[in-house]
């Protein structure tokens, strides 16, 4: 794997093929967590390391997966990561693994990481699938740190609320209260929230994209015809 | 012509393999967090327990000393409720009861009620709801010190027609946009009173833990 097909593989995973963003894909537990920032980021990160064990076990199988059985398999495997995940979750992130709750288990029904799994890792060498899986992974983290900000924000004034669930008890001290005495906007923490918040973040990448010449773009990010 | 060679054949086993080899997995993380995942959620249990009922206060195992009772005539809800009871050398100190309040907004509340030997609200707390965020759930502790009004109050402070909502004539506030649900919450820690009061002998007599005290 050169650098340059690295690059290649993080920009297409973080940013032009994002996952929340680009592909809309993974969108249930996308809007459902994201009523604050720490939420959307266990949440992304979680999902990163499913990716991650998802592409790179997919990949060392893939000379063994014949076509008729690979989705079976892949469904095998990514049951099996999830479940770990989990487990793990349960016993040394507790009260993050009672506030995200349902979504845990349900990552494996993020459509992301079959897609992933099927377009990627079941035809490319481990190490470009991790970093794959990794890119994919940070692309989706990205999106659901930043609606969750977005919400957290309009509807409750603070930010890194709850850090102590993920971080341990130190972080109590990371919670910024940017507007004191808000008094609350409901409709940025209840689910159409989510949907307006995500509206949003689409459109501004979109308008970003127009602003950008073509060209500029391409010479940005090198090699990006090759694969 | 070798069985195994059969495509049908061949991606079945390899299949089954790729699922022995997931089941393994998980067994053996599960082996490795069962203990670690027990013991966290006893520790949780115990944090919400001992908001209530300070841990110097008492010195029995609290969460053995548990018992489970249904009465129609005070819990409106079919699930049992939960009771622990606290004891300092074998007398009683407290008992913490989670009941549930079936007519909240969306659905049943769940909370954590400690009551002293002299049937005083020693603190109660949400355990679980489903109430409109913003609206309802300031009930719980993290929202607002709402639940906090309920400390130190007995049947006889307020006396019966005081406990309900302000707008029921009561002496508890509702909250902006939102009567269901301190209305539900009152009546669910008003009924564990009387139940207490009812049976207060009987809670502390009966069950597993008689005499496990010191």
């Amino acid at each position: 794997m050169t650098i340059g097909q690295l690059q290649q593989i993080l920009a297409d995973g973080v940013w032009r093929q994002n996952t929340g963003l680009v592909v809309l894909l993974g969108l249930c537990p996308l809007l459902a967590v994201t009523s604050t920032l720490v939420n959307g980021l266990a949440l992304g990160l979680a999902t990163t390391l499913t990716l991650m064990l998802a592409n790179l076990s997919v990949s060392l199988l893939r000379g063994l997966l014949k076509p008729e059985i690979r989705i079976p398999a892949f469904v095998l495997i990514i049951a099996s990561v999830v479940t770990v995940i989990e487990l793990l979750m349960h016993a040394f992130f507790y009260d993050l693994y009672r506030v995200l709750g349902i979504f845990i288990p349900l990552i494996v029904t993020n459509c992301a990481i079959i897609g992933r799994a099927e377009a990627f890792a079941a035809r490319n060498a481990p190490l470009p699938s991790l970093a794959d899986g990794l890119a994919t992974g940070l692309g989706f983290c990205l999106t659901l740190v930043l609606l969750g900000a977005l919400r957290e924000l309009t509807g409750r004034g603070t930010l890194f609320a709850g850090a102590n669930m993920l971080f341990g008890e130190w972080a109590d001290a990371l919670t910024l209260t940017i507007i004191p005495n808000h008094p609350g906007f409901l409709l940025a923490i209840l689910p159409p929230g989510a949907f307006f918040g995500l509206a949003l973040l689409i459109a501004a990448r979109n308008a970003w994209k127009a602003r950008k010449p073509a060209s500029t773009f391409a010479a940005l990010v090198p090699n990006r015809h090759e694969t | 012509m070798n069985i195994a060679r059969q495509p049908v054949i061949r991606s079945g086993l390899l299949l089954g393999l790729i699922a022995l080899l997931g089941t393994g997995l998980l067994s053996g993380v599960d082996a490795l967090t069962h203990e670690r995942i027990l013991q966290q959620e006893k520790r949780r249990v115990l944090l919400e327990l001992n908001a209530i009922v300070p841990a110097a206060s008492y010195n029995n195992d609290l969460l053995q000393d548990r018992i489970e009772i249904t009465d129609a005539a005070f819990f409106q809800h079919p699930d049992p409720v939960v009771v622990y009871r606290a004891r300092m050398d074998g007398r009683p100190v407290a008992v913490l009861m989670i009941v549930t309040a079936p007519d909240g907004y969306n659905g049943d509340i769940r909370l954590l009620t400690g009551i002293d030997g002299n049937g005083r609200v020693l603190g109660v707390r949400v355990v679980a709801h489903r109430e409109t965020p913003g609206l309802g759930d300031p009930i719980e502790i993290e929202r607002s010190d709402w639940i906090l009004g309920f400390t130190a109050k007995s049947l006889q402070n307020p006396q019966a027609g005081g406990w309900a909502v302000k707008r029921d004539g009561g002496e508890f506030d509702q909250f902006t946009g939102a009567t269901i649900t301190p209305r539900a919450v009152v009546r669910a820690v008003h009924n564990a009173l009387l139940y207490f009061d009812a049976n207060q002998q009987a809670l502390f007599g009966t069950g597993p833990a008689k005499g496990q005290g010191g």
